[in-house]
């Protein structure tokens, strides 16, 4: 017979083992190590043929020149507008998914925000672009209006940029959304009214708060996904779209500068953890809190 | 009777083909203790929610404080409500909580603090206002529910089996506590509850309800000792069910035959006809039991039975018997003296009780209780 409880834990730790294996592994190989290469490349300059010193150089181009730290603001602030955007689009979607339709119907309501994301997201891309260019569906429709003369390009501005980034980000949104308006309890909605509160009262006061932590899950997850997206900017945006991963991109693989973009690449990694934080701070809200709670 | 606080005028609300309330007109008056007594499903919920606003009645109307509330918001009606599961809000500390609705009404920070706090402090929670929600237990909560609604003085509260989810010994002791909170306050209270002892332990008057309608409206003692429909007799307290036909009736008093060789007379309420199927209603308490004939009061017929079983429940220690012939369970409170303690299963026993105070009503096809 076995005895029951040093040999148990022995057995234990091995299988525990081989089961975190994947997680350390895909932590380890596609997260940590190039993360460490590239820091050690963003340090770096180059002062002959393969001859290489550790240098500021790299960060300190990036505050010398105009362009990229411009482009880096430009893209940190529509980041945040594309954000609250979203937030404020996926609230009444999410409020009507989790709240008011019933059984089946909210369903078929989730479903319908979920089949867009069936297709990639350069697919999705190209349907807006067939829908705003110049010779395309919504600009033609204006014209058959006798809204403009002739038919305007739609495409190649800030604002469809901010479209194409709202879009693809509102599934991230509504569903953290739906789970935290779920967990809301009616009678405290009735309670708040019966208490003598208005609509904006009650979104205030018992609908934002109770939500608060899927409302800051939602926006990280958001914020993210925008300040790192690469293709809405750029085929919504044009080539000049000023968004900041296009540099990084322009750096890797035009410039074959792997130091300067890697520079480009922690310091994009480094606004996006600030703005977290502070985000957090501002609502006053903690990082496991809202990621552990669904 | 003063000006009632509430009326109900044929308030009718159907869901689909269903009628959940059926034509209810009752008034409540001014500083009174109403209780809506039904069982689950009985439409005293629906009644509730529209009294609160957060349903539209389909016909009639509700007049509270002597006017009409037929498109009244919610925000908008002098009535506050003490939700079922409380509703608290947990985002919101005690104070925060009784502030809510002082808050809504422009009122100043300082007043509002103020007024808080004294409410806090009438209904024993001193000191309360800086904790959280959470931190209470559940009668602390039961009664921040209620200093939420009270500050507000609304004309009429409204509480949704607010007992509901308390344990039993909780229970018995804010069932005291509500009704002297009530009578301190002078406030209109509307009841809501499937709990027939809370109903009659808290009210001035209760409404029973049942389908849709009120089977009975009176005093708690109304209730109890006249019961006006089979429904309020077998809902309201706990009482024997002797079910049959109407032998023969004399003056007042009815032949009941059990089709299994018992009989009993009980007194007849409402209309019965001789061969009427019917149902006779006995209180535990109004029978009595004796090993010899001499000890049961003699005007009364006596039944002879075997004890089946011992129900001690302290004051409310009953035996319980079948009857000997028919093999009907019956059951007899036991006298407060410990006369009968010492009764064994499978003993002989006689019980009689007096016609007078057993209710015969006709039975209503298809009526199930």
């Amino acid at each position: 017979m076995r005895e029951p409880d040093a040999p148990a834990q022995a057995r234990t730790s091995p299988r525990l083992a081989l089961l975190m294996t994947p997680a350390f592994a895909w932590l380890g190989l596609l997260i940590v190590l190039p993360h460490v290469e590239l820091a050690v490349l963003s340090f770096r300059a180059q002062v002959g043929p393969r001859h290489y010193v550790p240098s500021l150089l790299q960060y300190r181009t990036f505050f010398d020149q105009p362009e990229y730290w411009r482009t880096f603001l430009r893209t940190a602030w529509m980041s945040v507008v594309a954000t609250f955007a979203t937030l404020c689009l996926a609230l009444p979607i999410a409020w009507v998914i989790a709240k008011i339709a019933r059984g089946r119907a909210s369903a078929w309501l989730l479903l319908a925000c979920l089949i867009p994301f069936w297709i990639s997201e350069t697919v999705r891309t190209l349907g807006w672009m067939i829908l705003l260019r110049q010779s395309g569906v919504l600009p033609a429709l204006l014209v058959d209006l006798g809204i403009t003369a002739h038919p305007v390009e739609l495409l190649y501005r800030d604002s469809t940029i901010m479209v194409g980034l709202v879009y693809n980000s509102m599934l991230f949104m509504i569903v953290p959304l739906i789970s935290s308006l779920e967990s809301l309890d009616n009678s405290l909605i009735e309670a708040a009214y019966d208490l003598g509160a208005g609509g904006l009262t009650v979104l205030r006061k018992i609908v934002i708060p109770h939500a608060a932590p899927g409302i800051t899950a939602g926006c990280i997850i958001v914020f993210m996904l925008t300040l790192g997206d690469y293709i809405t900017p750029t085929l919504l945006g044009g080539k000049d779209s000023g968004w900041f991963t296009e540099q990084i991109y322009t750096q890797f693989i035009t410039r074959f500068n792997w130091a300067q973009g890697a520079a480009f690449g922690f310091l994009l990694l480094g606004l996006s953890t600030a703005i977290v934080v502070l985000g957090l701070k501002i609502t006053g809200q903690r990082f496991g809190d809202v990621m552990g709670r669904r | 009777m003063s000006q009632p606080d509430l009326a109900a005028e044929a308030v009718v609300k159907r869901f689909g083909d269903h009628v959940a309330v059926d034509s209810i007109s009752f008034a409540v008056e001014r500083g009174s203790f109403f209780s809506i007594l039904g069982p689950s499903g009985c439409g005293k919920t629906t009644l509730l929610r529209m009294i609160a606003g957060f349903l539209a009645p389909d016909g009639g109307d509700i007049v509270i404080g002597g006017k009409s509330m037929r498109g009244v918001a919610p925000n908008r009606r002098p009535v506050n409500m003490v939700f079922q599961q409380l509703a608290l809000f947990p985002m919101m500390s005690v104070g925060e909580n009784v502030e809510f609705g002082l808050a809504r009404r422009g009122i100043g920070r300082a007043e509002r603090r103020n007024k808080a706090g004294g409410m806090l402090e009438r209904v024993g929670l001193a000191g309360a206002a800086g904790k959280r929600v959470d931190e209470l237990s559940g009668g602390q909560r039961q009664r921040v529910a209620i200093a939420r609604s009270l500050v507000l003085e609304p004309t009429l509260l409204l509480l949704d089996e607010p007992l509901g989810a308390l344990d039993l010994k909780l229970r018995e002791h804010m069932k005291i506590e509500l009704k002297q909170l009530q009578a301190e306050f002078g406030t209109t209270f509307v009841y809501i509850t499937h709990d027939q002892s809370e109903a009659l332990v808290l009210s001035d008057r209760v409404g029973v309800m049942n389908r849709g309608r009120f089977e009975q409206l009176g005093t708690p003692q109304d209730l109890y000792y006249r019961p006006a429909t089979a429904f309020v007799a077998g809902f309201v307290g706990d009482s024997n069910r002797v079910a049959g036909r109407a032998a023969g009736i004399d003056a007042d008093t009815v032949l009941v035959e059990t089709g299994d060789g018992w009989s009993v007379h009980a007194r007849r309420h409402g209309p019965v006809a001789v061969g009427d199927p019917v149902e006779a209603f006995i209180r535990p308490e109004a029978a009595t039991i004796g090993r010899q004939p001499d000890q049961l009061p003699q005007d009364q017929p006596a039944h002879e039975g075997l004890v089946e079983s011992l129900l001690f429940d302290g004051a409310k220690s009953a035996v319980l018997l079948r009857e000997t012939r028919s093999r009907r369970e019956f059951r007899v409170a036991l006298p407060q003296t410990g006369q009968f303690a010492d009764l064994r299963p499978g003993e002989r026993i006689l019980f009689s009780f007096d016609p007078t105070r057993a209710a015969c009503f006709a039975t209503a096809s298809g009526e199930h209780a």
